[in-house]
């Protein structure tokens, strides 16, 4: 029931509170550049969501597994970036084969993923909060991945209807854009005397 | 290099220059937001940033430059990565030995250069096809750029939240400051109106 909780609290955290885009300023690249248009924002959520929660599971086996034991930690940053690498690799060539129309829908941002540091960032978050967990390690991964899709739906909502409205003209793009952002940031610092 | 030292002088000052304004990294390519954002809460973390960010794409363009016509197209990213990884983590190492302090501030966003945009599109826009000296220079006027943005943000940032910059006091004792410049929130809509300015100053002279 403890763990249960635990893990519970950890998943609300991390959705909502410690969101990576919004209080961690994670992945803030890909949520500027492909946050136009909803239908491509959740497509690029779900890939991220994948991706992340089997590198955070992977890079924190292999760094308790492996790096801990033999004193390897140097060669921490190495082996993480190879791990997100090569599952964004496996990710690609699996869908690819097993699922061609869902690759055709976000098959263009799978290779980008690599470079988002969303997934970087966690990994090292989860490495920086000790976690000593395996289940929490998932956990946390899996949440950070749903907080980037929530976090890149509203934005691409709110985009939709920003282009509709009266931005002055040195605002337009991606100024007004982070001007949003940042009163989104505004709001969910709401939540954060949920969890104390 | 055949070109006369002239052109081949100005095209290595044209370089240099075009990352300083004409294709600032964030200002104009808005490449590398994250650490843009995360350090810039006050001057001394933004500086440090920027030195790090100067010394891994140096180190990453000569590097890459060199091995230009061994690389395999397929595998590129991945050697650029590496190659980036690695003096990243000298980088940090030399952090956490000479600067505990300030590398525990900037936590986690010190590894977090190996996946910053500008590192990867210098390699692989100018590194992977040019030689060492245009890749060098090229490699000075981006790391010069996002450290002098940085710094301004940061400046912007500190003055508002502290009424100090390099943490000497420099506005009168009656300004209150604004903590939401110390969070995200100021982060964000901050670089958003610089964005916003550099907008208005660049049509002003085209």
């Amino acid at each position: 029931m403890d763990t249960l909780n635990i893990l519970l609290m950890g998943f609300i955290s991390i959705v909502l509170i410690n969101n990576l885009v919004f209080t961690k300023f994670l992945g803030i690249c890909p949520y500027l550049g492909v946050s136009g248009r909803i239908d491509m924002a959740f497509g690029m959520g779900m890939a991220v969501t994948f991706v992340v929660t089997l590198s955070g599971t992977l890079t924190w086996l292999i760094d308790h597994l492996i790096l801990m034991p033999m004193n390897l930690e140097v060669t921490r940053y190495i082996c993480f970036i190879l791990v997100i690498a090569g599952s964004v690799q496996l990710v690609e060539m699996y869908v690819r084969k097993f699922f061609p129309t869902l690759y055709e829908s976000f098959g263009i941002f799978l290779p980008l993923i690599t470079t988002n540091c969303a997934i970087l960032g966690l990994c090292l978050f989860i490495n920086l909060w000790g976690i000593d967990n395996l289940l929490e390690a998932v956990v946390l991964s899996f949440g950070a991945g749903i907080g980037f899709t929530m976090a890149i739906c509203i934005m691409a909502g709110i985009r939709e209807n920003l282009n509709l409205a009266d931005v002055p003209e040195c605002l337009k793009g991606a100024p007004i854009t982070l001007i949003t952002a940042g009163l989104l940031t505004l709001a969910f610092m709401g939540f954060a005397g949920m969890i104390r | 290099m055949t070109k006369n030292s002239d052109t081949t002088a100005g095209i290595y000052k044209e370089t240099l220059l075009a990352g300083l304004w004409r294709e600032n990294p964030v200002f104009r390519l808005l490449l590398g937001m994250c650490p843009t954002l995360a350090v810039t809460a006050a001057v001394k973390p933004a500086l440090t940033m920027g030195l790090c960010v100067i010394f891994v794409l140096l180190c990453s363009n000569i590097v890459v430059s060199l091995m230009r016509n061994l690389l395999k197209p397929h595998l590129r990213i991945l050697m650029f990565t590496l190659t980036i990884a690695t003096f990243v983590t000298i980088a940090d190492l030399f952090l956490k030995a000479f600067a505990l302090r300030m590398s525990e501030t900037l936590g986690p966003y010190v590894p977090l250069i190996i996946v910053n945009c500008i590192i990867i599109c210098r390699a692989e826009a100018c590194a992977s096809k040019n030689g060492l000296l245009v890749s060098f220079i090229d490699a000075l006027g981006m790391g010069v750029g996002f450290t002098l943005t940085l710094c301004v943000l940061a400046g912007v940032r500190e003055v508002l939240s502290t009424g100090a910059i390099w943490e000497i006091s420099i506005l009168p004792a009656g300004f209150v400051p604004w903590a939401a410049m110390r969070m995200p929130v100021g982060a964000f809509i901050t670089l958003g109106l610089l964005l916003g300015l550099v907008n208005v100053l660049s049509r002003k002279k085209a």
